[in-house]
């Protein structure tokens, strides 16, 4: 009960501070400097009233605003109009797919290879796959993104092919259409995944592999295999299920990179376009979002720790 | 939520300082123990490491003065050409020379990198280890902090604010202020361990203030944990950097930082690869020698931590 509490603390304080953060600093008024002829003063004003983003209103009376329009369920609106809320609805939709198919790759391949480098422990796929992770670790997203779209466009250049696609979510909407538009980046947010999961995996399982349970269970003659996945597995996937739940709450937003570049429509992306375009709605909405994603991801990671604990009456 | 979430700092934390004789349950009068060889300061790896990171640093550093072009030259009759012997690395679309550039990106890189990771370090040290020493309501604030800092989405906060800033000096406070709270986490678990060792104890019974106690007694003895932790944030905050400035939020024009090079290239990497690569490379052979030295500097201070042999 204290946690939830806690709970709803931070994420109150989180999106108020942001919110806060964003009409300070945030102009919305620049989005109408360029316009010619040059908008009257007093239009411009009771445009931004309309909307809440005007700066020469009381900055707590906009704030009183903000708040009693969210705990209805309203987040507000954009300089221009649009509800904040229905937008953040859709673009949700689309990080969940990108960040979903991102992570089922990433989360694959990491145990995988994780798990082979600590059953291989120090052969030659350990050592390989070390090389491998350590080399991708140090390549940025922004880099690896366009590398990748470098690579695409001088592959299907070269071949006459069209097969990856390295801009938008879809064309014209089939399964395969979108499968095409989601490989790379998918991969884009699978690989740094996967390499950072890998060295959590190795080393959880290494610990494992060296249990006194695990050397029980061989010695009572059950097959390696089934030791190594019913046994060994099973307890080192914990901490790493942990880490997992948190990184896909960080990417909901934090696809910011990987969005951008791709062009995909989803919450990243639009926190970017709201700075520039400074609707504090949107950035204090987004970061609501944030905040919950992460709450909820604690909660289920308690869940997965509960659930795969060995130690628990089955 | 977030001692799950850091479980890997703290379990290090524990785990790191515990005296040598617990190890020995039966033994408890002091045994006489062969002095240890001392250990090497850095592996073949690290040495490699802090190699590649010396050269790179004294490229940063002389490079821009050698070469005669500067940031703001532009060769009229070289507009995106290829590496020449006027241009090495080749010109931009607005024929600017890419060497210099990418040098001066490098420079500002380098230097955003270390400032930040030494500040931020420096705050986690002092706001974990007053949370540890302190506990009680002292450490229910400052974790609280911790943790609130942990949810606000750093990116957000440090592109809204930096948007308005045309000195990069902004973005270094911004970048430290969202880098410290993990190391902090860290800092606070051995510093609740180191807060009942002999000598906190003793310099406490002989009435040395709290504060004085922290900043003398406890924060020296996590000094191998701090320069080790740093050296990832220099990294950490290289990737910070180079993102912002990539979507024109940390370094502005006419700065440049690597990340602002890479967005410029990007484009035109496909006809013109000179634009992309030289900024994309030195980012990465960058973040190798640091994480180099890094992964080193935490092998040999931290065994704890040290992958298992």
């Amino acid at each position: 009960m204290v946690r939830l509490v806690n709970y709803v603390a931070l994420i109150v304080v989180a999106s108020s501070l942001a919110w806060l953060l964003a009409a300070v600093t945030l102009d919305p008024r620049a989005n109408y400097a360029g316009r010619t002829p040059a908008p009257p003063a007093g239009v411009v004003d009771a445009a931004l009233s309309e909307v809440n983003l005007n700066d020469k209103d009381p900055l707590f009376d906009r704030y009183l605003t903000w708040v009693s329009g969210v705990v209805r369920g309203d987040f507000g609106h954009t300089w221009d109009g649009a509800s904040v809320g229905a937008d953040l609805a859709e673009r949700a939709g689309v990080t969940l797919r990108l960040v979903t198919s991102g992570l089922v790759v990433g989360a694959l391949l990491g145990l995988t290879v994780g798990t082979l480098a600590a059953v291989g422990h120090r052969g030659w796929f350990d050592r390989l796959s070390g090389g491998a992770v350590f080399l991708l670790l140090a390549v940025p997203t922004i880099v690896l993104a366009n590398v990748l779209i470098i690579g695409t466009v001088w592959f299907n250049d070269t071949t006459g092919t069209r097969f990856l696609m390295v801009s938008g979510e879809y064309t014209s909407g089939g399964p395969l259409d979108r499968l095409r538009h989601t490989v790379l980046p998918a991969l884009t947010l699978a690989l740094p995944l996967a390499a950072i999961l890998s060295r959590y995996q190795r080393s959880a399982m290494l610990d494992v592999l060296d249990a006194d349970y695990v050397r029980t269970a061989r010695a009572k003659g059950l097959p390696r295999r089934k030791v190594i996945v019913n046994h060994a597995l099973r307890t080192a996937l914990i901490p790493t299920m942990t880490y997992l739940t948190f990184t896909f709450g960080a990417l909901l937003v934090g696809a910011t990179i990987t969005e951008t570049v791709f062009g995909w429509h989803g919450l990243g992306q639009r926190l970017i376009s709201a700075i520039v375009t400074s609707d504090v709605n949107t950035v204090a909405g987004i970061t609501a979002v944030a905040a919950v994603t992460l709450v909820l991801c604690a909660v289920v990671a308690d869940v997965f720790q509960r659930v795969l604990n060995p130690g628990r009456a089955r | 939520m977030s001692t799950r979430l850091w479980g890997r700092f703290t379990a290090r934390a524990t785990a790191g300082p515990q005296p040598a004789a617990s190890r020995f349950p039966g033994i408890s009068a002091p045994v006489e123990t062969r002095q240890e060889k001392r250990p090497r300061m850095f592996s073949a790896t690290g040495i490699a490491g802090l190699a590649l990171l010396s050269f790179l640093a004294a490229l940063a550093v002389l490079g821009p003065i050698l070469i005669p072009w500067t940031s703001s030259d532009r060769d009229f009759e070289a507009f995106l050409q290829p590496p020449s012997a006027n241009h090495p690395f080749g010109t931009t679309a607005s024929g600017g020379d890419i060497l210099v550039l990418t040098l001066l990106g490098l420079r500002k890189s380098l230097i955003i990198g270390l400032v930040v990771a030494v500040a931020a370090t420096a705050l986690a040290a002092l706001v974990g280890a007053f949370a540890g020493y302190f506990l009680g309501w002292v450490d229910r604030t400052l974790m609280w902090v911790t943790d609130l800092l942990l949810v606000i989405p750093a990116f957000l906060v440090v592109a809204v604010v930096s948007s308005g800033q045309e000195q990069w000096i902004a973005l270094v406070v911004l970048l430290a202020a969202f880098m410290w709270m993990v190391t902090a986490k860290a800092v606070r678990g051995v510093t609740i361990v180191m807060r009942d060792r002999e000598y906190v104890k003793a310099a406490r019974f002989m009435g040395v203030p709290a504060h004085r106690i922290v900043l003398r007694h406890v924060i020296p003895n996590l000094a191998s944990l701090l320069i080790a932790d740093a050296t990832v944030n220099v990294s950490a905050a290289i990737l910070a950097e180079t993102t912002l400035s990539y979507f024109g939020f940390g370094v502005v024009p006419p700065d440049v930082s690597l990340g602002s090079l890479i967005a410029d290239g990007a484009p035109t990497a496909l006809y013109a690869p000179w634009t992309f690569w030289w900024a994309a490379g030195l980012l990465i052979a960058l973040i190798v020698a640091v994480n180099l030295v890094g992964d080193d500097l935490r092998d040999r201070f931290d065994p704890a931590l040290r992958a298992p042999e």
